[in-house]
């Protein structure tokens, strides 16, 4: 169907660099998300503030510009940071890194929102219940709360990571490596941007399609024994 | 979460020792065919990049060369992401109050490419009200900016992207370095499109020829490049190269 | 930081503000067009528009919006009868290519948002309706549409946001919006920190005002809360 001129292993190893960049934003977003969530529902209201800061930040601003941002102005800052710290060496940034951190910023920021919905959507009387019957904090989180989060959030989560598949394509702008940039130095070479820009959607789509029917599993897996449709 | 961090804390500790030993890390953009280029196996081949490898040669020093976007080749220098520059780099006034440059290790002027039908000429009024394209942050856009006000300028991020809206018709013409269209004229413009006017040549506007630039300050860096280059001048390595892309010399004179 | 530079960056970022607000607005203009028709065609009766609305948000939400630039910008232009045809008129400039493809993108996304709205409208009221005699297009205006704009308009809010943000793309196709300028910007005065943050100050600010006037909008369609 596509004559790829001999760029098939390249736009190949692209794929793959897209697939690690999806998947390391999907941890370090999560983990992000967590921790932003946990902020906005603190009882101090600094952390509340920054919690604020940051998702309103990432959600007013380009991820292209944030993208731009990290991979020009992180590494100056960053090292700065370190130097005044006392550290003489010098830290790079590379594209695969201003990325991961980029996409899981954003990851992060609209993943506070959900994992926020889906703590508040647990009822308080089940804690109060879990308390009653003697049940540590620990344990209330991880028996009571946590299974029921992850139900409530799945939905919303899933929706993200979909939205940062297909913005990992904006790291190609700084020149990292992954698909897009494969396809657009093939265009250079071949002049045939139709062939490999559509050869890239497809792969693109693929991926996402691959997304939607992973958590369409998982979402199953969740709602085990929970009659009726997902509440979230 | 904490073995992750310490593993990137680690990581990044390798990195930068690493950098330390000599080892000099060089930028070029790998978009600028004949001079830097990615081919089909990923690698980076092309003028630049053969001068590089002999210069690296010539002073027995470890190289990585590394591709990197043309807007922020200078930031990324001064970012410290790379030791130099060798990616047919104008030496012009506005730069080297950013980084330092070497000697130039090729000279060549600013042409003006159009549909060899047209009757675009390359002077102010000729340009008068054309749409031209150039890549962002060359000397050429400056160029344009400068002696050409009346042209509806156009900013590309390589001049790969330039020349196919160029070639798709979306453009009077095109204001580049002369050699890459050459390249360009000879491989892919075939004979619809042509060199209109004489090659703009004044130092002042496009500088006095690519040179490789180092950061501020780095002279040590920037005097060892100087003799490796006087050396493979002098013994014949840069004729060979030169030869081997372009039948005409570029050599500085 | 250097406050001087972004200080002085702002005149210039502020010129690809009227770009920036002229491709949002068009987009979503022709996009609200393109999502109430996907919408009907996904819940009409007839298979073959059903089918190809699906296709055409499963596409559209599936595939980047960069690679849908610039298949549109530069990938039609491989082909000479492109370049040939009446479209070249239209395609030949990058911004109606751009328009073209945040329109489609954001037609895919808010045909979700207007059919999940149209779904949450109770059966029970198109019935009550359509039994006192209203016609199925007055029934829709005057009925369905009024409750599931006021369902989806949340939703449809975000989607309005995403496209101040989403339009920064067009700076890849030689386009002179906001991030245009503050790559021009940063690559003319090697300050990247400065200028992409005084960039950001700029979206954060059109973002914030776009916020607001939702808001005021929900407030105004949420009858519960409106004082008479």
């Amino acid at each position: 169907m596509f004559d790829l001129y001999g760029f098939g292993h390249l736009l190949f190893e692209g794929t793959l660099v897209t697939i690690e960049l999806s998947l390391a934003a999907l941890v370090c977003g999560l983990v992000l998300g967590l921790a932003g969530a946990a902020m906005k529902l603190s009882g101090l209201w600094p952390l509340r503030l920054l919690a604020g800061i940051y998702t309103a930040v990432i959600r007013g601003v380009p991820e292209l510009v944030v993208i731009l941002f990290i991979y020009y102005g992180g590494v100056i800052l960053l090292n700065k940071f370190a130097h005044s710290l006392g550290y003489v060496g010098y830290i790079n940034v590379n594209a695969f890194t201003a990325g991961v951190t980029a996409l899981s910023l954003t990851f992060g920021a609209y993943a506070t929102e959900v994992f926020r919905g889906a703590i508040a959507a647990v009822p308080a009387n089940q804690i109060e219940a879990a308390r009653a019957i003697g049940m540590r904090p620990r344990t209330i989180f991880r028996r009571i709360l946590l299974p029921q989060v992850w139900r409530f959030a799945l939905p919303g989560l899933g929706n993200i990571f979909l939205i940062i598949i297909k913005e990992t394509a904006l790291v190609s702008v700084i020149g990292l490596d992954e698909l897009m940039r494969k396809a657009d130095l093939a265009v250079g070479y071949t002049k045939k941007p139709f062939t490999f820009f559509l050869f890239a959607a497809c792969i693109y789509l693929s991926m996402t399609a691959v997304a939607m029917l992973f958590q369409r599993g998982l979402e199953r897996r969740a709602n085990r024994g929970v009659a009726g449709r997902p509440m979230a | 979460m904490i073995r992750e961090i310490l593993t990137a804390a680690a990581l990044a500790l390798v990195c930068a020792q690493g950098a330390q030993a000599e080892n000099i890390r060089i930028a070029t953009e790998g978009a600028y065919p004949p001079f830097n280029l990615v081919d089909s196996s990923g690698k980076l081949k092309g003028f630049d990049v053969d001068i590089a490898k002999a210069l690296c040669a010539e002073m027995k020093a470890h190289c990585t060369i590394v591709a990197q976007a043309w807007d922020g080749i200078i930031p990324g220098l001064k970012a410290g992401k790379y030791d130099a520059i060798i990616a047919s780099m104008s030496i012009t006034p506005a730069r080297k109050k950013a980084v330092d440059f070497t000697a130039p290790y090729y000279v060549a002027g600013a042409a003006l490419v159009g549909p060899a039908k047209s009757d675009i000429t390359f002077t102010p009024a000729g340009l008068k009200g054309k749409t031209i394209g150039v890549q962002r942050a060359t000397t050429y856009a400056a160029l344009l900016k400068e002696k050409f006000p009346g042209a509806k300028i156009k900013l590309y991020d390589t001049v790969d992207n330039q020349n196919l809206d160029l070639k798709a018709g979306r453009l009077d013409g095109v204001v580049a370095q002369q050699v890459v269209m050459y390249e360009w004229l000879k491989k892919d413009g075939g004979k619809a499109f042509a060199f209109k006017g004489k090659p703009f040549l004044d130092p002042k506007y496009i500088g006095d020829g690519a040179g490789i630039a180092v950061n501020k300050g780095n002279t040590k860096l920037r005097d060892q490049f100087d003799a490796a280059l006087k050396t493979i001048m002098a013994n014949g390595t840069y004729a060979k190269i030169n030869a081997s892309y372009f039948p005409f010399s570029i050599a500085p004179k | 930081m250097n406050i001087s530079v972004m200080i002085g960056a702002l005149p210039d970022l502020l010129g690809g503000v009227a770009l920036t607000t002229e491709l949002v607005a068009l987009a979503l203009l022709v996009g609200f067009v393109i999502a109430l028709s996907t919408a009907l065609a996904r819940l009409s009766g007839v298979a073959v528009l059903r089918w190809l609305a699906t296709a055409y948000v499963f596409t559209f939400r599936g595939t980047p919006l960069l690679v849908q630039i610039f298949l549109i910008y530069y990938g039609l232009s491989q082909f000479a009868f492109v370049r040939d045809s009446v479209a070249w008129v239209v395609l030949k400039q990058p911004f109606w290519c751009t328009l073209m493809a945040l329109a489609l993108n954001t037609g895919a996304y808010t045909a979700e948002v207007f059919r999940g709205g149209i779904l949450s409208v109770p059966h029970n009221q198109i019935e009550a309706a359509r039994a006192i005699g209203m016609s199925p297009v007055t029934a829709f205006r005057r009925i369905i549409w009024p409750l599931a704009i006021r369902q989806a308009l949340p939703a449809y809010g975000n989607e309005m946001i995403l496209m101040v943000k989403a339009s920064s793309l067009a700076s890849t196709v030689t386009l002179m919006d906001i991030t245009g300028v503050a790559q021009t910007l940063a690559a003319d005065t090697y300050m990247p920190i400065e200028i992409f943050t005084a960039a950001a100050l700029v979206y954060l600010c059109l973002t914030y005002a776009m916020t607001q006037a939702i808001h005021f909008f929900e407030r105004r369609l949420d009858v519960t809360r409106r004082r008479s």
